[in-house]
């Protein structure tokens, strides 16, 4: 992974140094709780209902074990145990001091992290697939290009003061695991038909308030002009982007506003005052990033398909571990392996100090020291030996990792809602919980299959609901917490927004309702059907039918 | 006396900003003046026929391109913040000096706050109009919140990663 050098190391502690000067002028008084907002939420740090909430950027889910120790050390020191994965990859602690955020970041800075531009109207930490650089159906490592749009996009001089926040996300898989069509912008790296390498530039997606699919305005940017381009994109956003209203203030307002063609044009039009300019990127920059993200000491190994069959047989509860926990690998003999965060009881993402002391263990141990962090809110570690991934299975049964549901209907997307969020309309992490439950008998579980079930307390829509191809959103209903839900929505190459099922339900009908969508699909699906396939061609009224059947 | 930041040194304004809504009548002849747009666009002739120093203002909608054509006759220009969170005129500030070529004063007015002045020193500001409740000294000390920067931009023409070594 991306290693800082002194200018990088630079650049952060200067930062920090500039937030305990920030901070301490506003807990002095000089520096009014307005004007301190958009400074503190530049470093990540929300006020929430209980405490600040410190979200940590983790550049496109990479982690190191010596970063995830200091954050099981963090979690320890400052927050009561616990850190959060994110949505986008990053991590979140619920239960900092203002006035320890300073050293917190300070922290950080020694093993080269930060909160950067982690929050506020400006250009968020840049996310990618989650298997980057290991996916058997790869075809270009988006890592090296996510650090050069992380290094460009800090600190941006020009772009700290955007109408409204701004996400970038990199895809170069077959499988578009970093939904690059909801953001504001997706770049999926391809390569010519001379095999030179480019980008499709897709804009004005998102999900929020105004859910919308992005479009493509370029099919092939060459991957010298990458940051020009995006310089250009920015530009005509920072001027024309509305800022009237915050509501109408992304991106996806503007391109709709304009059109995507004339938004195309218009981009063109600033980038052809760019193009060539100093910051076109060398081939010996993309280099000199790119052999960060050179492939680690594998070993020449053969695919253990047999052995791990025999283990199978043996051993139910490892098969169906092996079958939705792991992913094939590029390199024949290994294999990557998702630690599912999202056992029964314990919201969604939350992992403890103890837990990440593990994890950092188990990396060293097990995949060269390195794990990511899923959109999904899960853990990866990316590189096993194939035939240490029975001793690999007991060990994370240990500590609460194993459970088998990964991409199944219980591992649920789930904002922190109501339980921590002061934007929430109704709690989350009780409605997740309470499917979770009545979803427990695990071979219905395997025989229901892939559904992505995602939950948002707001329309703010941090837990991606309109994606899901189960979506439940929090609102509220005469100061009561109600429940919408909305199928067939996809983050996938295939990206579709949900639609809405019908009139809202109580909390505690919610189990009920998911069962009743479950059984209608159970009943329709041809075979080898997932759920996502059955609602596109049996449509919503037959979903609709059942839960709003009279009860008799 | 307002005391504004030039050239990271805090000095003596002697610059008149006149309002939005601001006429020719009664302009001194040789004050030297800040105009808003649209005196400008309805009377350049008189303005330049003057003997003061003349400049002009622009507010957070209003596109310098507007302006692009008459940059020879402005000593300064002024742009406005109507909140240090409208980042409209940072992208303003580099088409002056980077597109246009303008070498004159550029200057923050408005919600100007040292919290900002190192990312607008960036973008070719050269003039704060610091918030006229805030201590213009304090604020010299954010001009050098950052001393290495990763993007190309007006005071530093090279990215980063044209001058790694
Ligand atoms: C608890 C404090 C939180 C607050 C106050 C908060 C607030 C917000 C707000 C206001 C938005 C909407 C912005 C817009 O659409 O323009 C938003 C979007 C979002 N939040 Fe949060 N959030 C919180 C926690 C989280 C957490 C824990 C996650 C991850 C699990 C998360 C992930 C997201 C994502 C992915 C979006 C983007 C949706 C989109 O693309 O528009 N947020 N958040
Ligand atoms: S979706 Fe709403 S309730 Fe959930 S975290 Fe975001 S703002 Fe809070």
């Amino acid at each position: 992974m991306y290693v800082y050098d002194q200018y990088d190391q630079h650049i952060i502690e200067n930062r920090v140094k500039q937030f305990r000067d920030q901070t301490r002028r506003y807990l002095a008084g000089e520096l009014s709780g307005e004007e301190f907002r958009p400074l503190r939420l530049q470093n990540g740090l929300y006020i929430q209902r209980f405490a600040p909430m410190l979200r940590i950027a983790v550049p496109y889910g990479l982690l190191s074990s010596k970063q995830v120790r200091k954050l099981a050390q963090i979690a320890r020191d400052y927050d009561k145990g616990y850190a959060h994965i994110s949505t986008r990859q990053n991590v979140q602690f619920n239960w900092p001091e203002l006035e320890d955020i300073p050293d917190i970041l300070g922290e950080l800075a020694t093993v080269q992290m930060h909160a950067i531009q982690t929050s506020g109207n400006c250009i968020r930490n840049t996310t990618t697939d989650q298997f980057a650089g290991v996916a058997a159906d790869e075809l270009i490592d988006p890592r090296p290009w996510c650090e050069i749009i992380r290094q460009w996009s800090t600190f941006h001089p020009e772009f700290a003061f955007l109408p409204r926040k701004f996400k970038i996300a990199v895809n170069g898989a077959v499988s578009d695991r970093a939904a690059i069509e909801v953001h504001d912008i997706g770049l999926e790296a391809v390569s010519n038909d001379a095999g030179e390498l480019g980008f499709r530039v897709s804009v004005g997606g998102g999900l929020g308030r105004t859910p919308i699919v992005g479009s493509f305005i370029n099919e092939f940017l060459p991957w010298q002009h990458l940051l020009s381009y995006l310089d250009a994109i920015l530009r005509v956003y920072n001027r024309y982007g509305r800022r009237d209203n915050k509501f109408k203030a992304r991106i996806k307002i503007l391109v709709k506003a304009l059109t995507p063609e004339v938004f195309a044009e218009k981009v063109e039009a600033e980038w052809a005052h760019l193009k060539d300019g100093p910051t076109t990127l060398t081939e010996a920059e993309v280099q000199r990033v790119a052999q960060f993200f050179v492939d680690p000491a594998y070993q020449p190994l053969q695919d253990q398909s047999a052995a791990l069959a025999a283990l199978d047989a043996q051993h139910p509860g490892f098969a169906r571990w092996r079958a939705r926990n792991t992913a094939a690998h590029k390199k024949p003999g290994y294999v990557a392996v998702t630690l599912s965060l999202k056992p029964t009881g314990v919201a969604p993402g939350d992992v403890t100090d103890k837990q990440l002391e593990a994890i950092a263990d188990l990396a060293e141990r097990y995949s060269f020291g390195e794990v990511r962090n899923s959109h999904e809110q899960n853990m990866i570690l990316a590189d096993v030996e194939q035939a240490q991934l029975f001793q690999l299975w007991g060990e994370l049964r240990e500590h609460g990792f194993a459970t088998p549901n990964i991409g199944l209907l219980t591992d649920i997307i789930c904002c922190p809602g109501g339980d921590f969020c002061s934007l929430a309309n109704a709690k989350s992490i009780p409605i997740a919980e309470a499917i979770q439950r009545r979803f427990d008998d695990l071979d219905y579980l395997f025989d229901i299959g892939e559904v992505d079930l995602n939950i948002s307390g707001c329309m703010n829509a941090c837990g991606h609901h309109h994606v899901g191809h189960i979506g439940i959103l929090g609102v509220d209903k005469k100061g009561e917490e109600f429940y919408q839900v909305s199928l067939g929505g996809s983050a996938s190459r295939d990206a579709s927004l949900g639609k809405i099922l019908g009139p809202s339900f109580a909390q505690e009908d919610m189990a009920d309702v998911i069962e009743k969508v479950i059984k209608v699909y159970v009943e329709q699906r041809t075979e080898d059907e997932r759920f996502i396939d059955t609602y596109r061609r049996i449509g919503i009224d037959p979903f609709k039918e059942r839960v709003y059947a009279a009860n008799h | 006396m307002q005391r504004i930041i030039k050239n990271d040194q805090v000095i003596d304004e002697t610059w008149h900003l006149l309002a939005k809504d601001a006429t020719l009548e009664g302009l001194s002849n040789c004050a030297d003046l800040i105009v808003p747009l649209a005196l400008w666009r309805e009377h350049s002739h008189a303005l330049k026929a003057r003997d003061g120093g003349l400049g002009v203002w622009l507010d957070a909608d209003e596109e310098v391109e507007e302006i692009a054509d008459d940059l020879g006759h402005f000593q300064v220009i002024a742009l406005n913040f109507p909140s240090f969170t409208d980042g409209r005129h940072y992208s303003s500030a580099r088409l002056l000096r980077e597109r246009y070529g303008y070498r004159g004063e550029v200057r923050a007015i408005g919600d100007v706050l040292r919290d900002q002045l190192f990312f607008m020193k960036r973008c070719g500001f050269d003039a704060y109009a610091i918030r006229p409740d805030r201590d213009p000294y304090d604020a010299l000390a954010s001009l050098n919140d950052f001393d290495e920067v990763y993007q190309a931009a007006t005071d530093q023409p090279q990215p980063l990663f044209r001058r790694r070594s």
